[in-house]
């Protein structure tokens, strides 16, 4: 236990160290922007990994909660007249609230039926942000007004790189942490044979909620720091496309590995800014690479590349 | 999983990150950036965009470049993300320090863009449709195509030309069809028209009878609108002629000025009316009409690099290419402050869209003179005569 108390503790603090390090190789503004993002991604997919990675269910809307985040900090403080930090945290309280409603019935199902049930929960919801043109400005989207804490008013890409980065650690934590509880413990269950686990006397509809509330949780922050970031949204952020890309952060980083997320959408997000020199090829390499590593890392980035190198140690 | 391999791989990540390419600057040239969606759902807008700002910057190189210095173009793809696009102008901004911007494909990426350069005090010209861009007016902000309420009003001026005042609306709810929708509603009473029916659709729907049905079962329409762009309109279209409604003025917008909209809607789109630019008709447009050269010089050039036909979306690029180009030549200098100050004081500028005159006020800068009202006949665009 004590082993596995540091090991987590050292996952944090190089996660940490990375964070404070990095921008002192940053040449410009340009550069914490991406890393802002890559932190904003991986938030939304450490939520995503461990109801996909550590409970094994599937989620193909998870955008639609990125989204209710981001809408709810731009919608609130526009509309309502509600401070952005209490729309921000009116937002994850809606996601949660909505992922309890519907997960209830949603995941009795399994595999593809529960794939095809949050895909039309994600098509709903951006559905509903695109055509209620009056609350949310429509398919153009519409600004969001800048966070303002105790009278500091959070803008700029270094401030919220580190803002960001802090959110992340945080979400980092709690994920480690969670992998760790009994929760966790029965999360992983439910992964690996939902029967033992109920045999076991795991109450697997009950754990599979809250691993969908945990998630929704998460992305809905997720969107929201990303919606005060850019101080514009629209609802692309809530769109299958961007469901398909959390997904592939978390495959392509590695299922159930909290690391593998970071570096997984670290990929996603900064390969097609490194692969615009290639320019018309751009689309062509980026899907080549993820095929690639699909193939020859089937377990994700993360885990097959620390097998791999597990076994160089040893051997 | 081992603990200790993770955690190099965590490093090892972050490495990678921190080997971004960098470039470096040469002296005698200055940057112009440009965030496209050349692909995506809006490439048929993106694309030649693209084509055009490549070759006449090309062009303009060959011949010297600007006051002595080469232009060096950065053009990015957002693929029509909006937040892409927020990344790549930040990019241009502050990595490869672009001293103007001339791009912003839809109205959502370039409002997504909009604080980057208003941050960074660069002038942005931006080829979006939508009036939202440059009303209000924002200091470095300026924008190209004609706007969705200058196509309103066009159509709304040629109906009450012919005595038609009570009208049907069917529009897409995509980004455009929604804005210029709201525009249109906006601007009917000051022309007295009368909005009896208005109905709508999904950008990706495969038929609209049943709107239609609606409209033609309305009492009193006179004339249909359809603010759309895309393949909507066309299939509108068509179903339009399969109700038997050609009988009823049809109004389509701007945003489906291009040839394959002819080839889409067929036959059906005999007869159809919509406001564009004088590059559809450039051949057809009398000697002394101030942009005929303009139009068919770009015409040529573009149709003969790209053996494509020529749209309206790359005229707009061609505008804005040469409304900077010319701003540069009179500031004589490449700081971008100076470069908006010229760029707000075009007048009398001639482009593929019309005859710019920019003011503190108007950083658009065209009039409805710059909107021909064209009719489709025998599968071509035709100018309606003034009067008919």
């Amino acid at each position: 236990m004590r082993a596995l108390v540091n090991q987590r503790f050292v996952t944090l603090a190089i996660l940490a160290v990375v964070i404070a390090v990095l921008p002192l190789a940053f040449p410009s503004s340009y550069y914490f922007r991406v890393a802002s993002l890559v932190w904003v991604s991986a938030l939304a997919a450490i939520g995503l990994n461990i109801l996909m990675g550590q409970a094994g269910q599937v989620s193909l809307g998870h955008a639609a909660f990125f989204g209710i985040g981001a809408y709810a900090v731009a919608i609130g403080p526009t509309h309502l007249g509600i401070p952005p930090w209490a729309a921000l945290l009116f937002g994850a309280l809606l996601s949660g609230v909505l992922a309890y409603l519907v997960g209830r019935p949603i995941l009795r199902l399994k595999g593809h039926y529960l794939a095809i049930a949050t895909l039309g929960l994600g098509v709903l919801v951006a559905l509903v942000i695109t055509t209620e043109s009056r609350w949310t400005g429509g398919p153009d989207g519409m600004p969001v007004e800048r966070l303002t804490l105790f009278g500091w008013r959070v803008s700029g890409s270094y401030t919220w790189y580190w803002v960001t980065g802090g959110l992340l650690l945080i979400g980092t934590w709690i994920a480690l942490n969670l992998d760790e509880t009994p929760t966790g413990r029965a999360f992983r269950a439910l992964h690996d044979s939902e029967v033992a686990a109920q045999v076991v006397g795991v109450d697997v509809a009950r754990f599979k909620l809250q691993a969908f509330v945990i998630a929704a949780i998460y992305a809905s922050l997720a969107g929201s720091a990303l919606a005060f970031m850019n101080g514009f949204i629209n609802p692309d952020q809530a769109g299958f496309l961007h469901s398909v890309e959390l997904v592939t952060i978390v495959v392509l980083g590695g299922l159930g590995s909290v690391v593998g997320s970071i570096v997984g959408a670290a990929v996603l997000v900064t390969l097609p800014q490194a692969l615009t020199v290639f320019q018309e090829y751009e689309h062509l390499l980026l899907g080549l690479i993820i095929i690639v590593a699909m193939i020859f890392m089937r377990n994700g980035i993360v885990p097959s590349l620390s097998n791999l190198l597990l076994r160089r140690a040893r051997s | 999983m081992n603990a200790k391999a993770t955690h190099t791989i965590l490093l090892a990540t972050s490495l990678m990150g921190l080997a971004l390419s960098h470039g470096a600057l040469a002296q005698d040239t200055v940057k112009i950036g440009s965030v496209l969606s050349v692909t995506g759902p809006s490439s048929f807008l993106g694309e030649p965009e693209d084509k055009t700002l490549k070759l006449y910057v090309d062009k303009i190189n060959a011949a010297g470049g600007v006051a002595g210095k080469k232009i060096e173009l950065v053009i990015y793809d957002d693929g029509g993300d909006a937040n892409k696009a927020r990344t790549f102008a930040t990019r241009l901004i502050e990595d490869d320090e672009v001293i103007a911007m001339v791009g912003g494909t839809t109205t959502g990426s370039t409002m997504a863009m909009i604080p980057v350069f208003e941050d960074a005090k660069v002038p942005f010209i931006s080829l979006a449709g939508a009036i939202e861009v440059i009303d209000p007016v924002r200091k470095f902000v300026f924008k190209t195509p004609h706007t969705d309420k200058m196509a309103c009003e066009k159509i709304f001026e040629d109906l009450k030309k012919r005595n038609l005042t009570k009208i049907g609306m069917i529009s897409g709810t995509d980004g455009f069809g929604a804005s210029m929708r709201a525009q249109c509603v906006k601007v009917a009473p000051n022309y007295g028209m009368q909005i009896l029916i208005d109905e709508n659709y999904g950008p990706r729907d495969s038929d609209m009878t049943a709107q239609l049905t609606k409209i033609k079962n309305t009492a009193g329409v006179q004339a249909v609108v359809n603010p759309g762009f895309g393949q909507g309109p066309a299939i509108v279209t068509r179903n339009y002629a399969q109700l038997g409604m050609t009988n009823i003025p049809f109004y389509q917008s701007h945003g489906v000025a291009s040839k394959s909209f002819i080839d889409l809607a067929g036959p059906a789109a005999e007869g159809v009316r919509l406001p564009a630019a004088a590059l559809l008709v450039g051949d057809k447009l009398p000697e002394s009409d101030p942009q005929k050269k303009v139009v068919t010089e770009y015409r040529q050039a573009y149709e003969g690099a790209t053996k494509q036909p020529v749209s309206t979306f790359g005229g707009h690029a061609y505008d804005g290419l040469f409304i900077l180009v010319e701003a540069m030549k009179r500031a004589n200098s490449t700081d971008p402050q100076k470069i908006r100050d010229e760029i707000e004081k075009t007048k009398g500028f001639v482009g593929t869209g019309g005859i710019v005159n920019m003011s503190a006020t108007d950083h658009l800068g065209l009039d409805l003179s710059a909107f021909r009202m064209l009719e489709i006949k025998g599968g071509d665009w035709n100018l309606v005569a003034s009067g008919s």
